[in-house]
């Protein structure tokens, strides 16, 4: 999926977090994670977030995550929803959603 | 049995709520895709729900997924998370025709062979919000195989009816709350009463649950976890109803044993609907 647009999905509320993806000038996918419990779980969120991009083929784009101590399955909404709004993308493949 | 004495309410773009509700073991969790969520965060909170359906706390739990109307061009999508998603039970607001949930039927039987569920597996139930839906309330709850329940909603019923709620026994809603409950039981499905508004008012909360579980209501739709053990312990029996509920079933195992038809405890007759009652009420005293 292509990143046009700036968007951002989820909230800075506890056990939420905020993803703000933007168009990448340099092509390449850049991700950036901010987390209360980056000590404990930093590995766990980015692997989840990175399985998350790879699912809906985000090659290239600025991804930034605010976690507030969010569980998984919220992670994966939230970056889901902020990529669909950056590509704009209005048909969704349930199957790269899992 | 399937208790279902409590269903609590919780928005479907609430991270908080989506991460701890199942803590408050409620008999069944509802995402709410409609009202809880803004227009505009729609398309997030269906992926917040599609994700949190398939999380493991929530596989030992009832799943209920309240999705926008047939009026909104919102529901269809709703619906491909919740069938996708796996939850158990689709919720569909502001039901007014037993043809609405037919056509929801249809739409649900799609996408379970679309993505390899069982067809039939997502169950359906309706809830009741204007003076068109109670009064269809019968051929609602009859619509299909799927309903397992039937919900009154008092706050845009009482608008339809040009009325308000008031405190004490609450006329305003007597008729829709038979005729709904009345409905249920014909189409042998589960009711649910409104919920009540005020999470500060635990005598008021708790006088409205009275008068849902004299009915015969099943529970009622929650939107506070703390309304949940209230609930819990007013729709238990007591210690007099639990200790008689345990004598019936002695008594009627005493009598299949000497191959009797029919016993007689304290004077009274222990038929089937006695015996019945009697496992009801352990069933709810074990699950208080």
């Amino acid at each position: 999926m292509k990143v046009i647009k700036e968007a951002i999905a989820g909230t800075l509320e506890s056990s939420d977090l905020l993803v703000k993806v933007a168009p990448s000038d340099r092509g390449t996918r850049d991700v950036v994670i901010r987390s209360e419990v980056i000590k404990q779980f930093g590995k766990q969120i980015r692997r989840v977030v990175t399985d998350t991009l790879d699912k809906l083929s985000v090659s290239g784009g600025s991804i930034v995550v605010e976690d507030k101590g969010a569980l998984d399955c919220v992670i994966r909404a939230r970056v889901q929803a902020a990529v669909l709004r950056a590509c704009e993308a209005n048909q969704l493949e349930w199957e790269r959603l899992s | 049995m399937k208790l279902r004495r409590s269903m609590l309410f919780v928005p479907g773009d609430n991270g908080a709520m989506l991460s701890t509700s199942f803590v408050y073991n409620p008999d069944s969790v509802m995402f709410d895709l409609e009202d809880a969520v803004s227009p505009r965060e729609k398309d997030s909170a269906r992926l917040m729900v599609y994700q949190a359906l398939q999380h493991p706390a929530y596989r030992d739990i009832e799943t209920v997924v309240r999705i926008n109307g047939v009026d909104t061009p919102f529901w269809q999508e709703d619906l491909e998370a919740a069938v996708r998603g796996g939850a158990d039970i689709v919720r569909l607001p502001k039901t007014e025709t037993a043809q609405e949930i037919q056509e929801l039927e249809t739409h649900v039987a799609r996408i379970e062979k679309a993505c390899g569920r069982a067809v039939g597996d997502t169950k359906l139930m309706a809830a009741i919000e204007s003076a068109s839906g109670v009064v269809n309330a019968v051929a609602i709850a009859r619509a299909s195989p799927r309903m397992v329940a039937i919900a009154m909603a008092g706050f845009d019923y009482l608008v339809d009816m040009h009325t308000r709620r008031s405190a004490g026994w609450e006329p305003e809603l007597f008729y829709a709350r038979a005729a709904v409950l009345h409905a249920a039981r014909a189409a042998h499905i589960d009711a649910f009463d409104v919920v009540y508004g005020n999470v500060n008012d635990d005598e008021g909360f708790l006088r409205e649950v009275q008068i849902a579980k004299q009915l015969g209501f099943n529970g009622k739709s929650l939107i506070h976890p703390k309304q949940i053990d209230l609930l819990h312990k007013a729709y238990a029996p007591t210690e007099a109803e639990v200790s008689h509920a345990k004598r019936v079933l002695a008594a009627a195992d005493e009598a299949h044993r000497k191959g009797l038809g029919v016993v007689s405890l304290d004077g009274k007759m222990v038929d089937p609907p006695v015996i019945h009652e009697a496992e009801m009420a352990l069933q709810m005293a074990e699950a208080a």
